[in-house]
């Protein structure tokens, strides 16, 4: 904490361990849960596992400057890779787990990996079936050893083994502190880490994060929500990304609190309840699917908890965040706040394992208003942010008293903010990166020779608050053929916001009007079938169904007359629509890892139906080739309808953009 | 249990042969005169067209079913007549064609279950859980907390088995059989109705235990592309007779098995 803080010879993560198990060894740094019991390792136990992979690894030939690629879900041991690789001068670059071989062979290529690390025989099948594209990887390494016995083990190691060597060198060849003056050589401007991006567009790119940037953002961000050694952090969210690598790794080291591992992806909320996470970190998707399913679970409860519910919600909708933001409210007001707590928020804050949350960030998308205001409501502290990969994350973030459903929060400490006149958002601070790993144009596109980067969004200060808010990415804002302004994620998360619509595709830039793609909420819309007696059998019919295509017309027509009251979006109602026949899959090319709509790919692979929204046509008829979990093609086809939409008048008195 | 030193069989060697058994029910001849081995260590494929009698013989293999003729020699012990519950003992777990769980009962009770036959003490200890009986349940639970993660279902441990999709009761089932760490583990069709992953996750998981845990498996299967996959060896029955055995592309090439799958005036 601020003792960290203030030692400046304290500046990379393998020094940060060497104090966190001097000075709090005994605390938990890292738990995990197997065979349905928390496992914990101390600091100081951290230390040792780590000291010991490190001097494995350094047997294995990793030099100062090597690259150890890192291919896994949370689990301790590959957060020990991580700093391991670091305390020996290597640099760690974690890689999207889920990404496919192709995906994978890029960037492992690209970044030259010598070692990499992975979690289980499914990568390590995948990284074998690219091994000949991958000639700089000498040894992989692997965590769970299942399946993997009968596997020629020359170029192949057990995790532990390597422990085992690294046990054995520091006995005789790095014996005493060898480790820790190899810590030592470490300094505070050397790369940290290498974290490549997803990417809406184009090939992945590797940002280099120096250690400096990344310690001085995670003690800047530690500083804005006093975070101490004392919280519980659970880490699910892909190690690749730089909110995972900066909230539970880089923090969890600064300020000396501990992180939580899950025991399989599946079993996240549950895990989360147990712990009781005291900060919490997630894109809006994962507070939608949680809110999503207690709504679904609702529906079928009885009917004194159904009303019960119900009526507290309202309760809290009224006062909930005022009481939060420590505002004047009426004694009766405040008494049957308490009453809900006791009935209704605490049990759904203890399903959500949100009992004990100081601090709660969503950032990532915008988050519906509903939403938003539903956990702020149950007294759920949750706030929004804005970053990048590039800013080590923190660009703005909402302080305490200051939370707006619809802004990014004011300049985190230390980053200076500029909006260029085309709406771009500029942004300097220490936690800027170094550039992009072996692409100087591209840095240099990015990056201004004085340190201004290019956000890629659209935005504006917020005259009222001082905030900022976000539109859209600066390239995706278009304009209709009569010049109307279109920002299509502006209009698809409008349409996000229902729980019966999972994603949105908006078109319109350079056409005549606007049309969306629309994919149901298998969970939402399957539930409702469900009540209804709707029969389907898969995804594809149920989206076809007539009465499914009623219900969204009835959203779709709501979103028209919320942006007829827009002023200049007005002029961008929705006039047609459809729904796909098939889930938006990161696997097909459709969606980024971090689930983001690949908007012009979509609109390509998906032309027949874009022209058909566009030439009058009733139905189309569409094949679509598709990529299965294993990497296998197939292809479907389907009839999709495409449904005509009214319009309003724009209601606001404001100018017609047009 | 009576079986000799299981140490004796070694992999490779025969663990369960079958010598011209014969099954009938009534004027029904179900199986009629089949000899075949399962080596300890295989995964042994039972395929045939419907009716061929494959059920029938997997019931016979565990003692379901008491054939008129013939013997079956299990680790070395030659047996007419056996009850399911001896097979339990000697090593042989099986699962259903049609899921047969305890419904309301978690995925951990049911696999829990599976351990019965490995619990020692006695009933006076249970009934109060203690002593023994405690420290039981705790070395029983951490071998099921080994399944429950061998076959990644951790998530729906405290689920009522009556609420899972099919695809998981499956694997649940396979998970109550491997309780028992069996020798010899009987699947019946554990691929039936499931979708393409599902199928592929089964298929996994089936290696992943000959793998891992050593385990011999017999398999009833219709899809004959897993079949190929899977299994070391293949015995075609038909019309209760075996009509073909050998390796997966000996047994395709076997103009008696394309006739039998295609159909032939008998």
């Amino acid at each position: 904490m601020a003792q960290n803080a203030i030692d400046k010879s304290v500046d990379t993560f393998p020094k940060f361990l060497l104090v966190n198990a001097r000075i709090r060894g005994d605390r938990p740094a890292i738990r995990e849960k197997d065979l349905g019991i928390w496992q914990t390792w101390t600091w100081a136990q951290v230390k040792e596992e780590v000291n010991a992979l490190a001097l494995g690894l350094k047997e294995l030939g990793v030099e100062r400057g090597d690259k150890v690629a890192i291919v896994g879900s949370n689990k301790p041991r590959l957060y020990w890779a991580m700093c391991a690789t670091q305390s020996i001068g290597g640099i760690p670059v974690p890689v999207y787990q889920d990404a496919v071989a192709d995906e994978m062979s890029y960037v492992l290529q690209h970044a030259g990996a010598k070692i990499a690390v992975v979690e289980n025989q499914e990568q390590v099948d995948k990284v074998l079936s690219i091994s000949d594209q991958l000639p700089s990887i000498t040894h992989l390494i692997y965590d769970e050893p299942r399946g993997l016995r009968d596997y020629d083990h020359t170029r192949l190691k057990w995790i532990n083994e390597v422990q085992d060597i690294g046990r054995k060198a520091m006995e005789t060849k790095y014996s005493g502190d060898a480790w820790e003056k190899m810590i030592a050589e470490g300094k505070g401007a050397d790369i940290a880490v290498i974290l490549y991006t997803s990417g809406t567009t184009g090939k992945p790119k590797g940002v280099m994060l120096t250690y400096d940037s990344v310690v001085i953002s995670s003690q800047n961000a530690n500083a804005f929500d006093n975070l101490t050694e004392k919280e519980e952090v659970i880490a699910y969210l892909p190690m690749a990304w730089v909110g995972d690598h900066i909230f539970s790794y880089a923090q969890s080291y600064v300020a000396g609190y501990t992180v939580n591992c899950p025991e399989s992806p599946e079993t996240i909320i549950e895990d989360r309840r147990e712990i009781g996470t005291s900060y919490a970190f997630a894109p809006p998707r994962v507070y939608e699917n949680l809110l999503t399913l207690t709504m679904v679970r609702m529906e079928d409860a009885g009917r004194v908890k159904h009303a019960m519910f119900h009526y507290f919600l309202k309760h809290a909708r009224k006062w909930g965040e005022k009481i939060l933001n420590k505002e004047p409210v009426p004694v009766m007001a405040r008494l049957m706040y308490w009453l809900g707590e006791i009935l209704v928020y605490g049990p759904m804050k203890n399903r959500y394992g949100f009992t004990r949350v100081r601090v709660a960030y969503t950032a990532g998308e915008a988050i519906g208003p509903e939403i938003f205001r539903y956990y702020r409501s149950l007294g759920v502290n949750l706030k929004q942010l804005y970053g990048q990969t590039e800013a080590s994350v923190y660009i703005t973030a909402q302080p305490d008293g200051e939370i707006y459903a619809d802004t990014v929060g004011k300049p985190s400490p230390d980053v200076e903010i500029k909006i260029e006149d085309n709406g771009e958002v500029l942004f300097r601070s220490p936690g800027v990166f170094a550039g992009y790993y072996k692409e100087p144009e591209k840095t240099a596109e990015a990056k201004t020779p004085d340190g201004w980067v290019k956000s890629g969004d659209a935005g504006f200060f917020d005259p009222k608050t001082g905030h900022l808010k976000i539109i859209d990415r600066a390239k995706d804002v278009g304009h209709l053929n009569d010049g109307t302004l279109f920002a299509p994620k502006y209009i698809e998360n409008k349409l996000k916001f229902y729980p019966n619509i999972k994603e949105a595709v908006a078109l319109g830039d350079k056409r005549d009007y606007v049309t969306v793609m629309l994919n149901i909420d298998l969970v939402s819309v399957g539930s409702w079938a469900e009540r209804n007696n709707v029969i389907y059998g898969s995804y594809q019919e149920l989206a076809a169904h007539p009465r499914v295509y009623q219900m969204l017309s009835e959203h779709v027509d709501e979103v028209n007359r919320s942006l007829s009251e827009e002023g200049p979006m007005a002029g961008a109602q929705i006039k047609r629509f459809l729904i796909l026949h098939k889930e938006l899959d990161a696997d097909d090319g459709e969606l980024t890892r971090t689930q983001k709509v690949r908007r012009g790919f979509i609109a390509e692979r998906y032309g027949p139906l874009a022209k058909g929204l566009y030439e009058g046509a009733k139905e189309v008829d569409i094949t679509t080739d598709l990529t299965f979990e294993d990497g296998r093609k197939g292809t479907i086809s389907a009839r999709v309808k495409i449904e005509d939409m009214k319009t309003h008048a724009p209601s606001a008195p404001m100018d017609k953009a047009a | 249990m009576r079986a000799p030193d299981d140490t004796t069989i070694k992999a490779g060697q025969t663990l369960l042969s079958v010598e011209d058994v014969s099954l009938s029910f009534g004027g029904v001849k179900a199986i009629r005169g089949v000899s075949f081995d399962i080596k300890k260590g295989e995964i042994r494929a039972i395929i045939g067209p419907n009716g061929a009698g494959k059920t029938s013989m997997l019931n016979v293999i565990n003692g379901f079913y008491h054939p008129q003729e013939g013997q079956i020699t299990f680790k070395g012990v030659k047996r007419r007549k056996m009850r399911p519950h001896d097979a339990a003992t000697g090593g042989i777990a099986r699962t259903f064609q049609n899921v047969a769980l305890f419904r309301s009962m978690t995925t951990l009770d049911n696999i829990m279950a599976g351990r019965t036959l490995k619990m020692h003490s006695n009933f006076f200890w249970q009934l109060w859980r203690y002593g023994p009986a405690e420290r039981e349940e705790i070395e029983h639970r951490h071998k099921v907390e080994e399944i429950i993660d061998f076959l990644e279902i951790e998530h729906i441990r405290r689920v009522p088995v009556g609420r899972l999709p099919y695809g998981l009761q499956k694997r649940v089932e396979l998970g109550r059989a491997l309780a028992m760490e069996p020798e010899l583990l009987l699947l019946d069709e554990p691929m039936a109705g499931m979708n393409l992953e599902e199928k592929e996750d089964m298929c996994r998981y089936i290696i992943d235990v000959n793998n891992h845990f050593g385990t011999t498996i017999a398999l009833i299967e219709h899809d004959m592309g897993v079949v190929m996959d899977l299994a070391n060896r293949v015995v075609v029955l038909d019309y209760g007779q075996k009509i073909a055995d050998g390796t997966p592309d000996e047994v395709k090439a076997n103009q008696a098995v394309i006739d039998a799958y295609l159909g032939v005036a008998h």
